[in-house]
């Protein structure tokens, strides 16, 4: 491939692109996405190639390995393009029915179609699935038909138009106005203004500046950042481009959690491409802007998704934060001008050039604009990745799109903003979903993660959870956050275990109070969160925790035990042979009993009977 | 002695010797050796003129390295909130003590190590755990229980 001198050169490489695949009959689209990979979408690619390869035809069709399709509960998923038919949970063995009836012929297999839990009715195509109909796809539109290998796809269409619109006439100044005008904040977990970010990194004093992107991805729960820069990785490499270009850098790195090896090698590729191209490095599309792109990779250290820790990681040393009184955008990498965005705020800088700051700056509510995708993960139905503009309301996300909660359990919360956030509960379910909004009722937006939670899930535990998470985590710089978290966690700890003392809630919340004031950085300033607001809103079960030792949702395991009723038990002894403890003592045929100070709690048994037979007290 | 300083010589070399490129240098020699061997830290720290009690404290302080040679098989429980709240703790305590070990920990024959991640990524099929980077996918504790058995036999 010869790089592109201009402007020209790219629309004209466009046109060549969409007029070789004017042949293809149909496209394939099978969801290479974390979700579907780890249930074998690869085989089902290699499948669908073969097939089509076995029959002659593989000229006419297109097998399309695509980025996450975001129902990752549907997956390993298939649709048929150009009619886009939905075939859910797609097996190897089923690839050559579909080769013969959907592709070669027109049929749709109705065992493979989703079905609507609400009314039973099957749907053939994917715009007409709730999950998909009512969200509004726009960072997140073509991750699931992307071809991820294929800089081509995404050329064709329109990927790197809005760098051409950047290049080809529009000042540095002038994209800073539009993304200010768009009103785009950071969806990392802060959401400060981006514009205003880069207008300052922009003015700083220096000759060598860095655009950066945060892939760190470390709140738990939280993956569309993932999705994002395997799925779609020159989208995001086209809005750092663009910013690059705005702030006046002329190198950039993209910092990536080990812990997501495909998204690394995809970022890697994308950037050879790229500078394949002429999309990266020296004269970018013929103009005298240049740019250099490097990938790193985290070790598994949560804090470094933090600005400053992420910058001293990249520089070699432990990944420790500073304090902000002087900001990254003056002193970051090197102490050089640094401009740090998450993956998904540079995913969005492509489409603010394209539409218009004004045209973005009309989705939203008032003070947050644009759209948000949020991993709707948990105790939920439809689980998956899902967009929808700032504002909508939690009902609408939890239950017209998620499909609410399995098995007719009854909602409890929804836990956001990782273990910087909070819970929010049932009762504020009409919450509209915005900075503001979740700031106000006590979480925080963070990444994006929505871990739902059913009557099942003990808020204590929760707690307890991520205090653990945050005592792992916390580098030890300050002392409110490596002593203080430790003891709020021995605390919580004491609760579920039933040890603890009347007195324990109240000397956790001035903890919590403390922290809040002293610690050094954000990750310190915020880890009171979580138990601040389970405290707000599920007092109760502390204090049944605390005085009655009792676990309400039965899952704090020193005070429950596992009981079989002797109704129901019918004898058969699977339980008992099942049990790794050797817990469970009865004859054949005869009720069966459990012997609690052998019991181990491990839920071995509850899997195994069949009658239902055993219930935790 | 030698090969393992020629291995990471040439890690070294394809990242160049410069400070910026610790981490991934180290990442790789510990993907190489499943560990960080102690010539390894000491040979980084001479090739990058850096103090050794520099590079042992990235060592230490990221979670990814370990400074003890760790099993053929590597058993990674995902604990993040999406695989907690569907049961992840039942599996860890499955794995536990069906192989004896604790998080970190590494069986005696160095053949299985049992290890904690924070979020793999994979939370629409959670609980998840990852073995040798294949992902198993909404796990139960009799589903753990036999995976138990399957890698126990493999390794052994």
């Amino acid at each position: 491939m010869e790089r592109l001198k201009s402007i020209q050169d790219l629309d004209a490489l466009r046109q060549q692109i969409i007029e070789r695949r004017r042949h293809i009959r149909k496209r394939i689209r099978v969801c290479n996405g974390t979700g579907c990979h780890s249930q074998g979408a690869e085989r089902l690619v290699d499948a669908f190639n073969r097939v089509l390869e076995e029959r002659g035809v593989a000229r006419d069709f297109l097998v399309v390995p695509t980025g996450c399709n975001g129902f990752c509960a549907a997956g390993p998923i298939v649709v048929i393009e150009p009619e886009e038919i939905f075939y859910q949970r797609v097996k190897a063995d089923q690839v050559e029915a579909i080769v013969e009836r959907s592709v070669l012929a027109d049929e749709v297999i109705e065992e493979l179609l989703y079905v609507d839990p609400t009314t039973g009715e099957k749907i053939v195509h994917e715009y007409e699935i709730p999950f998909f109909a009512k969200q509004e796809r726009m960072v997140f539109k073509d991750t699931g038909s992307n071809f991820v290998r294929d800089i081509g796809d995404y050329i064709s269409r329109g990927g790197y138009s809005a760098l051409a619109k950047v290049l080809s006439g529009m000042s540095p100044e002038e994209v800073i106005e539009e993304v200010k005008m768009a009103g785009l904040r950071g969806r990392g977990g802060g959401g400060f203004p981006a514009g205003v970010k880069w207008e300052s990194c922009r003015r700083a004093h220096g000759d060598i500046k860095y655009v950066m992107c945060n892939a760190d991805e470390g709140d738990p729960g939280a993956y569309m950042d993932r999705s994002l820069l395997e799925g779609n990785p020159h989208q995001v490499l086209e809005g750092m481009i663009i910013g690059a270009y705005a702030i006046g850098a002329r190198e950039g790195y993209i910092y990536v959690r080990f812990e997501y090896p495909m998204a690394v090698k995809n970022a890697l590729w994308a950037i050879e491409q790229a500078k394949q191209y002429g999309l990266l490095g020296d004269n970018i599309l013929g103009t005298s802007f240049s740019l250099d792109m490097h990938v790193n990779r985290g070790a598994g250290a949560f804090i470094c998704g933090e600005s400053t820790a992420l910058m001293a990681s990249l520089e070699g040393k432990v990944g420790e934060p500073r304090g902000k009184h002087i900001h990254t955008v003056e002193k970051g990498l090197w102490n050089r001008p640094s401009n740090l965005n998450n993956v998904e705020t540079w995913a969005n800088v492509p489409l603010i050039i394209n539409n218009g700051g004004a045209w973005y700056a009309s989705i939203g509510t008032e003070r947050s604009k644009g759209t948000k995708i949020f991993s709707l993960v948990g105790k939920i139905n439809n689980t998956g990745l899902v967009e929808v503009a700032m504002g909508t309301p939690l009902k609408r996300i939890i239950y017209d799109i998620g499909g609410g909660i399995p098995g007719g359990r009854r909602f409890k919360a929804v836990q956001t903003g990782g273990p910087s956030g909070g819970c929010v509960p049932d009762r504020m379910i009409d919450l509209p979903v915005d900075f503001e909004k979740l700031k106000e009722a006590g979480s925080m937006m963070g990444s994006g993660g929505m871990i739902v939670m059913d009557e099942e899930t003990c808020m204590v535990d929760v707690a307890r959870y991520f205090l653990n998470f945050l005592v792992e985590e916390s580098c030890g710089k300050c002392i409110p956050c490596r002593v203080g978290v430790k003891r709020m966690h021995e605390l919580v700890v004491g609760m579920c275990e039933g040890r603890a003392q009347p007195g324990d809630i109240e000397k956790l919340e001035e903890l919590c109070y403390t922290i809040r004031e002293t610690a050094l950085c954000g990750l310190g300033k915020s880890a009171p969160n979580p138990v601040l607001s389970t405290l707000k809103y599920f007092r109760d079960e502390y204090e049944a925790h605390v005085h009655e030792k009792r676990c309400p949702a039965k899952i704090c395991k020193p005070l429950i035990r596992y009981v079989i009723d002797t109704d129901k038990c019918t004898g058969c002894g699977l339980c008992r042979r099942r049990c790794p403890e050797n817990a469970i003592i009865g004859a054949k045929k005869e009720c069966h009993c459990i012997d609690e100070e052998v019991c181990v709690r491990c839920g071995i048994c509850i899997e195994t009977c069949k009658f239902k037979a055993i219930y935790i007290e | 002695m030698e090969n393992i300083l020629q291995d990471v010589d040439a890690i070294i070399d394809r990242w160049g010797a410069k400070p910026e490129s610790l981490l991934q240098i180290m990442l790789d020699v510990n993907h190489h050796f499943n560990y960080l061997p102690r010539e390894s830290i000491v040979r980084i720290a001479q090739c990058l003129g850096m103090p050794v009690s520099h590079v042992y404290s990235v060592a230490t302080f990221f979670k990814v390295f370990s400074l003890t040679p760790r099993g053929r098989t590597i058993v990674h429980v995902c604990t993040g909130t999406a695989c907690h709240v569907r049961g992840a703790p039942k599996l860890l305590d499955r794995v536990r003590q069906d192989l004896g070990l604790d998080p970190g920990q590494t069986t005696e024959d160095l053949a299985i190590t049992l290890e904690t991640v924070n979020c793999v990524g994979a939370c629409a099929s959670a609980p998840v755990v990852v073995v040798n980077g294949e992902t198993h996918s909404e796990m139960t504790p009799n589903k753990m229980a036999a995976l138990v058995k399957e890698i126990e036999k493999q390794s052994a």
